[in-house]
Order: structure tokens, then sequence, then C-alpha cells
């Protein structure tokens, strides 16, 4: 009984504090809200240690077993270790491990930055691949999709003007219209399933995360 | 007295036409109509400014208190001033301190930090540089904490007619009535796609998406791994898990853990399949691909909340020839996931997975009442447009 | 006819390789194109443009260094842009890690127009908090941040002595990649009615049309298109305006892939009827 009823129980509480807050102005209730928000991100700090020790006992293991990659798990362990050093040498020298000139800047601009500027570019080559594939009127609905994709790609850039001065207009009206229209109908059920959902967890009903 | 600006319009008139006139040939004439024109405005220049009108003084309502509210009309000479200076005081006959200070074109101003229950009078001054005109004093308004904030009122009510709706679609379920639910093509592939990486020795890859276990998606994420992983443990199938959040990780794996124990596997649990990867968003796509490339897993289920990463993932899944079903609520990643994935569930669709593939009366009652309340919306929407288009704003009041 | 219904299947790499010519050409002959002004980004610089001189705009960085070509020169722009009208400017996120991105281009723009720290620009950096730190602006702006990014205090700052929270801001203008713009939305301009315009990768921008509907938002950067029509506004090129040829050849030849794909796709039908 005090496994799971008990975690139910304070679900369930937190939950219906956390929604009275949010119409009681009046004090202290009405500052549970953003108290319990810092707690959290507290929180969640101190279980980055939990994710640290997923990672390096996992990769430690695979070196101890010359398990097939080994060696990109000395590499991982290495990069944390200079990220973790420099940040602290970054820190105790500069004050902060992101003040301009610190080491740890100079690892983040000069590794991190082409690293993460590298991997979003990637998108522009599948997401060629993935229309050449995906863009096919088999059907009305695909021939719509086509279409409209069509129009769009040309209106978004100066040579669709030069080629039809229309093509900005139609892709600014499919942007506004439809597509906004669209949109606004998936947050509608979007909203309504997150309420559905957090009604569910508060009354006990939705338990799979408990496990 | 008038005021500055039609001063300033009239005289400037008078000196263009003095200028321009061409029977004024004589220069002695138009200098002389100059200082008089100088002369004029030296006089007049102590024309009183016009202050602010119907300034009022309240509490700040639906607050924590501490709070006034000092609104006013703005003064007719409000495109020459440089702002407006509040000031308050605890008697209406002052000394009047600043309380604060805002921009000409501005007309109200929250007053905070005061003391409760506390009377305090205002005074708005229109102020230009070495001039200054006050306003009738307000008050007395006392701060003071509100218990509810009315401006919610319709929220609350949403929220009741929600939760109503809901007790009665389970209490009807309980009772046994018969509720239809749809098909949602990509949950019902969830066996297929277990069964087809059984078929090719290969494990099954779940991926929860970039939040943190605070976020409804990723619990309905979890969910459906809950889900998947029994039915793999049925079919003695590994299932990798790479996560971004430690915190759902650590839930992850007491999920896996509890539905390998529910399928009577509890031995073939692997709690290093279940790991963490980067905080990252970028390192995890990219550690996320080459496990794909080096697994080659089966069946791919990206099911959460993604962002720029979701067709990094989908390409290099669709790449290694895997069956994938993704669901996501992030709607500007969803046509993405369409374009490359085999199934998407689309926004509620995620949400009504645990519903779905349990089946229990409870849970499919809530998803009708989350139906009912949509039917209910759409009619707003309908009434709400066509009022709208003669002029009648009640039910956009009702949602302000 | 057989290659013909092979245009069905081409491989991807024959794609990815075509992509990379079509956008490196361009970029590598240095083309120049001209841009056509759409409404969402005309209604930001007018935003801007309108403002008094001495009118305080804040600044969020809400990107870091993966969406900087996207997001970057809009911020360049915007910044150029406002110091060009003498506003002054206030700059901060949420985040941490586009901080230092945000704060390059700041220093960039301050230099290159002669502005003067704490005279017409602050930076106050990063805060943890998200929607805690949106909300507490708009009571007191030294409750969330009492000292700039430097640890100044800010009552020592010529700029921000008399700027207390939103009252004292006449437009804030966030640089988004992801939904913190919703945030300053909800949190922000629900609540204290402050006017605001979003600059957004261009993924997200269609579901920021909506609140440009609305009239949430008074204006709309999206992509580098959306850039690029800043920079033609204020007659500033920059990287906007010169990636313009490459996104055009880059969405041309992916129309051409489509075309063939389709063409592939019908010929095979035709072939198996």
């Amino acid at each position: 009984m005090m496994k799971r009823e008990i975690p139910l129980l304070i679900t369930f509480l937190t939950g219906l504090l956390m929604v009275v807050q949010f119409f009681v102005p009046h004090r202290p209730i009405g500052q549970i809200g953003t108290g319990v928000l810092s707690w959290y991100t507290i929180i969640a700090g101190f279980t980055l240690l939990l994710g640290i020790d997923s990672l390096v006992g996992m990769h430690l293991k695979k070196l101890q077993r010359k398990q097939s990659g080994w060696g990109y798990s000395i590499m991982l362990i290495l990069g944390l270790l200079l990220a973790l050093g420099l940040g602290i040498f970054s820190e105790i020298k500069y004050g902060s491990a992101l003040a301009f000139g610190s080491p740890f800047m100079y690892l983040y601009t000069y590794m991190m930055v082409p690293l993460q500027a590298t991997m979003f570019s990637l998108l522009a080559f599948f997401i060629a691949s993935a229309a050449y594939r995906a863009f096919r009127a088999r059907t009305l609905e695909a021939s719509l999709l086509l279409v409209a994709a069509m129009i769009v790609m040309l209106g978004r850039v100066p040579l669709g003007a030069a080629i039809w001065g229309k093509f900005p207009i139609l892709a600014e009206w499919i942007m506004t219209v439809p597509n906004a229209a669209a949109t606004r109908g998936i947050l509608i059920g979007v909203a309504l399933g997150g309420l559905a959902m957090s009604l569910r967890i508060l009354l006990g009903i939705e338990r799979t995360y408990l496990s | 007295m008038q005021n500055y600006s039609r001063l300033r319009s009239g005289f400037r008139k008078a000196q263009q036409l003095a200028l321009n006139n061409h029977h004024f040939k004589n220069q002695g004439l138009r200098a002389l109509l100059l200082f008089a024109w100088l002369a004029l405005l030296a006089s007049t220049s102590s024309a009183a400014l016009a202050p602010p009108e119907d300034i009022k003084a309240f509490d700040t309502p639906n607050d924590a208190g501490g709070s006034n509210t000092i609104t006013w009309k703005a003064s007719p000479d409000d495109s020459l001033l440089l702002g407006y200076s509040v000031k308050r005081n605890a008697k209406p006959e002052g000394p009047f301190e600043e309380a604060g200070v805002v921009l000409k074109g501005q007309e109200e101003f929250q007053d905070a930090g005061l003391t409760d229950g506390q009377k305090y009078y205002y005074r708005v001054d229109a102020r230009v540089l070495g001039d200054s005109a006050s306003s009738a004093v307000a008050g007395p308004a006392v701060p003071s904490a509100q218990w509810f904030n009315l401006g919610r009122v319709n929220i609350l009510a949403f929220i009741m007619l929600f939760a109503g709706v809901v007790l009665w679609y389970i209490a009807r379920a309980k009772k046994g009535a018969k509720l239809f639910i749809r098909r949602i093509a990509g949950l019902d592939a969830v066996e297929e796609a277990v069964g087809r990486s059984t078929e090719m020795g290969r494990p099954l890859m779940f991926i929860p998406g970039l939040l943190s276990i605070d976020d409804v998606t990723t619990l309905a994420a979890l969910t459906i791994l809950g889900r998947v992983a029994r039915k793999a443990a049925e079919y003695d199938t590994p299932v990798l898990v790479p996560c971004t959040d430690p915190l759902v990780m650590t839930t992850a794996q007491e999920i896996v853990k509890q539905s390998y124990s529910e399928a009577g596997r509890p031995d073939a649990y692997r709690e290093g399949n279940i790991s963490y990867l980067t905080y990252d968003q970028f390192g995890y796509a990219a550690g996320c691909d080459g496990m794909m490339l080096r697994e080659k897993p089966g069946a791919v289920f990206l099911q959460g909340y993604f962002y720029a990463e979701s067709l990094i993932l989908a390409e290099t899944g669709h790449s290694i020839g895997a069956i994938q079903i993704a669901g996501t609520t992030a709607v500007d990643q969803l046509p993405f996931f369409v374009t490359a994935c085999d199934y998407t569930l689309i926004g509620e669709e995620m949400y009504a997975a645990s519903s779905y593939l349990t089946r229990e009366p409870i849970m499919l009652g809530t998803l009708k009442g989350e139906d009912l309340i949509k039917l209910l919306i759409v009619l707003a929407l309908t009434v709400g447009v066509v009022l709208e288009t003669f002029g009648k704003h009640w039910i956009q009041a009702l949602f302000q | 006819m057989n290659w013909l219904a092979k245009l069905e299947k081409i491989d991807r790499r024959w794609i990815f390789l075509g992509v990379a010519l079509v956008v490196a050409a361009p970029l590598l002959l240095g083309l120049k194109t001209s841009v056509d002004i759409t409404p969402p980004v005309k209604n930001t610089y007018e935003a801007i443009d309108r403002l008094p001189p001495g009118s305080v705009v804040m600044v969020s960085i809400d990107y870091d260094a993966s969406t900087m070509p996207e997001n970057q020169p809009m911020l360049l722009a915007v910044l150029r842009h406002a110091f060009q009208k003498n506003l002054k400017i206030i700059l901060m996120g949420h985040w941490p890690l586009g901080l230092p991105v945000g704060t390059l281009g700041l220093d960039q723009v301050a230099r290159e127009m002669h502005k003067t720290y704490g005279v017409d620009y602050v930076n106050l950096g990063f805060r943890p908090g998200t929607a805690a730190v949106m909300v507490n602006l708009g009571t007191e702006i030294r409750n969330v941040f009492p000292s700039d990014y430097k640890g100044v205090p800010l009552d020592s700052l010529e700029m921000v002595k008399n700027v207390h929270n939103y009252n004292d801001i006449r437009l804030l203008v966030g640089i988004e990649a992801g939904d913190t713009y919703e945030f300053w939305i909800i949190y922000v301009q629900a609540r204290f009615g402050l006017k605001m315009a979003m600059g957004t990768t261009a993924v997200m921008a269609p579901t920021a049309y909506k609140y440009l509907q609305s009239g949430q938002l008074v204006g709309l950067i999206g992509g580098l298109k959306g850039a690029a029509e800043y920079e033609s506004l204020i007659a500033h090129p920059g990287i906007g305006l010169a990636g313009m040829p490459a996104q055009s050849a880059g969405h041309l030849l992916i129309i051409l892939f489509i075309i063939l794909g389709n063409i592939g796709y019908f010929l095979s039908r035709r072939k198996k009827a």
C-alpha cells in the first residue's frame, strides 16, 4: 500500500496546490508556484550528477571489457575531464566559466560552436532527401501538400519573386491562413490532451510513470 | 490661457507670412515683424502647460498586495512632454515624493512595494524641461491582497466544466457503457514494429524526446515506453533508450524494469540499455544517430518533444531501414516526422496512447470527455465567428 | 525510358552532393540579389522606427551557437537600426550559451556605431528561471538583475537609472530558436501588455504566425530571408542578403528533385499498369 498510495497522494496534493496557487494571488499561496519552480531548478541541477555517473560508468565498463569502440570511450572521458577542468579553472581565474577570453569559452567557441552549427547544417541535406522521397502526388491530399510546399519554397526566396511576382503573396497567404488555422487546431487538441493527461495523473488514473 | 502648441503654430504662420509676402519688400518692416513675434513668444512663454486629466488611483486588482494602479488621460500637450512623473504621499495635502516616471503617451503606472492597508494619495505631473503641470490629487488608494484572481474566473469555469465532463464519462465507463475510439494507425503498428525487430534479430530503439520529466509530453512518451517495453520483453527483444535528461533516464529504467517483470522476464532486463548521453541538443542527436548506425535497430520510436534535431534522427532512422513510429506535440516538428516516418502520432494522439493501448474503461472515459469539450470549443468558435462578423464581441469577451 | 523511371529512386548521396554544390557555388562566387519586403518584417522595422530617440528597447537572446547563422544576422540588423535611431538597448537572455554569442553581436555593432556602454546600451546577462525571470522583471528589474553581466550595480549605470520594469521599456525584440518566445507572449505580453516583435528561425516562423495574426506580436522576422529583408530596409547588407542566392538555389534544386521524383513515380506507375 505504501509504495503506491503515498506517491499518488503526494502527486494529488502537490498538483492541487499548484492549481490553487494559479487562482489565489494572496501571499503565501500566490508565491508557491515561483518557489516550487526554483526548487525544481535546484533539484534538476543535482540530477546532472546522476547522468554523469551513468555515462562515465557505462564507458568505463566498455573500457574494462575492451568492447568494440572502446577507443571512443577514452575520448569521451578525456573530453569530459577537459571541459570540467577548464570550466573550474576559468571560474576561479576569470570569475565565470563564460567570461570572455577564458579557456572554457575558447573551447566552447572553437569546438562546440562549429560542431553544433555542423549538426544543424545537416538539416539542409536531410530536408532535400526527405522532400524528394515524400512529396509524391499519390493522392489528392499529397498533391495539395506538394503544390503548397512548392509555392511556399518559391515564395520565401528572392528568385521566386523574380519568376512570378505573386509567389511571395501566395506564400504569405498560405502561412497566415491555412497554416495558422491548422496550427491552432492542433494546438487546441494538444492543450486539451495535456489537460486530460494531467487530470489522469492528478487523480491517479495514469500510473505508468510511478513504476 | 492658451497652450503651447496652438500659440507656436499661430506665430509660425505669422512668421511665414511676413517672410514670404512679397509686399513686405522692406527689410526693416520684416525685421520689425520678427522682433514682434519674438517678444510675443517670450511674453507667452509662461503660458501654462496642460496637466493630465481624469486621474484615478486604486488598489491594483487581482494581485498579492502592496501595489496601487494610477491611470490618467494624457495631457493635451502630450507630444511636447518629456514624460509624466507620478507622485505619492500618505496625505492629500503633500509633500509629494516621486513614485515613478513614465514616458509621454503612457496613461498608466503601477506603484509597487507599498504597505497593505495604508492610504496613498497621488498626483501626476506632466513634465517638460524646466516646467511641469500637476494634475488634481487622486485617492486614497489602499493596497490590499486579493484572495481570488477574478481575471481568471473564466479559466476556473472551463476547468470545472472539463473536469465535470471527464468525471461523468468515467462514471459512465465504470457502469459498463461501451465507448468508441477511432483507430490510431501509429499505435496499432507498435506490435508490428516489435515483431519486425524480433524477426530481424535487431533491438528496438526508443527516443523519449528532449524535455525533462516535468513535461506532460515526456510523461506520455514514458507511458508508451512502458507498453513497448512490455511487448519487447514478451518477444525477448532488447530496448535501447538513450536519454538527454538524467531524471528521464532513471524513470525510464524503472518503467522498463517493471515492464520486464510484468512480462515474466526480469532476468532479460539490462540497465545499461537505458543510458544518459548528453544534455546538449545536437550532441544528443549525434549520439542517437551513432547508436542507430552501430546497433541498426529494426524499429525506432521517436516519442516526446523534439526540436530541430527531429529530422536528423528521422532521416538516419530511415537510412538504416528501420520502421519508424513518431509522436510529438511539437507542432513545428510534425511536418518532418510526417515526411520521414512510417507512422506519426499527431499531438493529442500521443496523450491518448495509454488509454488506447490498455482499453481500460476509465482511461477511455477521459478521452471521450476530452472529445466532448473539443466539440464545445468548435461550437463556441463557430458562434464566435458569426457574432464577430456582426460586431458582437460576447464570445471574445468570455475568453479574455 | 527506363532511366526516366529510375528518377523515382535517386540515391540520396547524389541529392546531398547537389545541395552542397548549389549552396556553396553562389557563396563562393559572391552573387548578389535583392529581396522583396514582406509585411511581418516591415511591421517589425516600423515598430522600431517609430520609437522616439531615447526609448528603451529590450533584446532577448534566446538562441545559441547552433542557430547563429540564422539568428545572428537578425540581431545585428535590429541593433544597427536601433542604434541608428538613438534608442537605448538592454540585452539579456534565457539561453546561457547564447549570451556570449549575443554579447559578441552587441559589442560589434556598438563599436561600429560608436555607442558607449552604460549610456547607450547595457548587458544584463543571464539568470535561470525563464518564466520566473520574465514575471519578476515586470515588478522591478533589480529584483532579478541587481547588476549587469560583469557585476556592475545597475544604479551606477546612467542608462538604466530610471528603468525599473516593463513600464519603462517600449519594445521587446526576442531573437528566438526555441519556444521561449511563447513564454514571453504568455507571461509578459498577456500580463503586462508589452509590445513585442520576434526574430525566429525559419522552421519556427509558421507557428509564430498565429501570434502575429492575433496582434500579440507587432512583427516577425522569419529565418535568414527575414534577416535579409531587414538588412535591405536599413540599407546595410550583411550575411542575410549574402545568403539569399544560395538559399534560392537550394530551394530550386529541391523543387527540381521533387519534380524529377514525381516524373519517375508517374512513369513507373504507368509501366506497372
